[in-house]
Parts: C-alpha cells; structure tokens; sequence
C-alpha cells in the first residue's frame, strides 16, 4: 500500500503530469493532443503518461493507430485523503497547542504587569 | 510535489498545510498565536506537550510522557491502547532554544523518520514548519507496515471523509 502510494505520489511530483491529469479531467486525450497541448515531444509525453499509468491514474487504449487516456480508476482522492488525514491530525493538534500558548502568553503578561505595580 | 491542502482561515484559527515533499519527506506548517520561546516551552516541556500532543479527537489517552529535550536526550510517550499500551519513543538529535528541534522517531525499530521542527517568530507569532523526513524511499517503504495499516483504515473510511468534507466545504 505504501509502495502504491508512493508511485502516485512520485507521479504527481511532475507539474506536467499533475496538468495532464487536470486535462483528462475534463475530457479524453490522444498522447498526440496531450504533447502538443503541453508543447512536448510524442516521447517525452508518452514517458509522462507512462509513469501515470504505472501509477493507475491514467489508462491508454489503443484504437488503430491512436492511443487515447482517460483517467483511471485511482483518483486523486485517494492521495487527498491520506493527506487530509494527515492535515487535520496536526490541525486539531495545533489547536490545542494553540490553546496552550495563548494561555502561557496571556498569563505572563498579566505577571509582566503585577510585577510594574 | 504539490499535492497541498489548506484549511479554511477562520477568525483566530491559523492554517494548517500539508504538504507531500517527495516520497520521503512530508511537511506540516502552522503559525501558533505566540511567542516562538512559548511555542518552544510547549514542544520541549513534557508537562505543556501532554496538554496539547494528544487531542481528544485522536481517541487515545497519554498514560505517561517523559522529555529530556536537549542533544542526545529522550522522550517517551506511553499511550492506552488495547490489547497492551503503546510507546512512541526517541531521541532528540538538534535543539537550538526557540529556532529549532529535532528528534528521532525510533518506536518502529531502524529507519524511523527524524522529526525536524523549526519556529520562526514574526510580530508575535511563530510559524512552525514541521517535517518528517525518512532516510531513503526504502526506509519509507520498510517503516510501512503500520502506516499502511493505518492507510487501508483510511481508505476504508474514505467515503465517510469525503461526505464530512463536502459537508463542511458547504457550510
């Protein structure tokens, strides 16, 4: 599972992969549609789409001889999950801790002011 | 890596992000309404951590906790957890008062995360930039059996997140 993520994760790195995947968000693409949009060689969006493949966020199917993506059955969400998790972990954390040093800052500047008097 | 979220800013609540560095690293920032020398106070001193490190949403109970923040120096969380209580435990490898701390993360045996905290104090409060960096991708990978334990929890329970999101995005 880790191992998994970590795949979609390496393949979000890329700012071009992530806009191919905003791309087929709205609609399919050719590998051909997708260079051009992204002002790519066919090889080197072919290696991008690659990599988003392996990850299972897009798949190809070859009709004749065009190969068209969509995205695939992983969706972003799940990444946005873990990561949300994970945010509103440290969040309710920071809260708390938030919570803690108002207290501490309050009290010492009500002790800053007994002590001028 | 930009796969970032923020929270909604609210009228005294700070923003919390996160952010997936690499597939090694990720990072948690926070500003904290206070001085980075309370902040520090809070991280380093075992009876204002207990206070704030264990949020009541998490459903876990602190049974102990022990901090000796200085270089070399322990810590120890105990927490109730069935069937026997678990510990979180390491060491502390940098402390530099009110900038920066940093300690390991040992609980899960060899290639454990180091933890590196640093605060930094503008107009009276203090951004805290939180990040866990793993050694390698494989110590990620090898440390991951809990984590993906916890992933196929969350992954589980991914429908029930995504309604509690969309119904607190519509509020």
């Amino acid at each position: 599972m880790t191992t998994r993520l970590d795949t979609s994760f390496a393949a979000l790195s890329d700012p071009t992969r992530r806009g191919v995947l905003e791309q087929l968000g709205r609609a399919d693409a050719s590998i051909t549609d997708l260079a051009e949009k992204f002002h790519m060689t066919l090889t080197g969006m072919k290696k991008h789409v690659g990599v988003l493949e392996q990850a299972g966020l897009v798949t190809t199917k070859k009709v004749g001889r065009v190969r068209t993506c969509r995205l695939g059955p992983r969706r972003l969400e799940e990444e946005t999950a873990w990561l949300e998790r994970y945010r509103q972990r440290w969040d309710e954390r920071f809260d708390e801790l938030d919570k803690v040093v108002e207290e501490l800052t309050r009290k010492e500047k009500s002790d800053e002011r007994k002590n001028r008097k | 890596m930009n796969a970032r979220i923020e929270s909604k800013p609210g009228p005294v609540k700070n923003r919390t992000t996160v952010e997936r560095k690499s597939d090694r690293e990720v990072v948690v920032t926070r500003t904290i309404n206070g001085p980075a020398r309370i902040v520090f106070e809070a991280f380093t001193k075992a009876e204002l951590l207990k206070r704030w490190w264990v949020p009541k949403s998490m459903g876990m109970t602190l049974l102990s906790c022990e901090v000796d923040a200085r270089v070399g120096g322990k810590y120890r969380l105990v927490f109730d957890h069935s069937p026997e209580p678990a510990a979180f435990f390491g060491t502390y490898v940098e402390v530099k008062p009110y900038s920066r701390l940093a300690w390991t993360n040992d609980e899960g045996g060899e290639g454990g995360p180091v933890t590196t905290v640093t605060f930094e104090e503008k107009g009276g409060k203090t951004l805290v930039v939180l990040q866990e960096s793993y050694p390698s991708k494989e110590a990620l990978d090898a440390a991951g059996t809990g984590a993906a334990e916890a992933m196929v929890e969350t992954f589980d329970q991914l429908d029930e997140l995504l309604v509690a999101l969309g119904e607190s995005s519509g509020q």
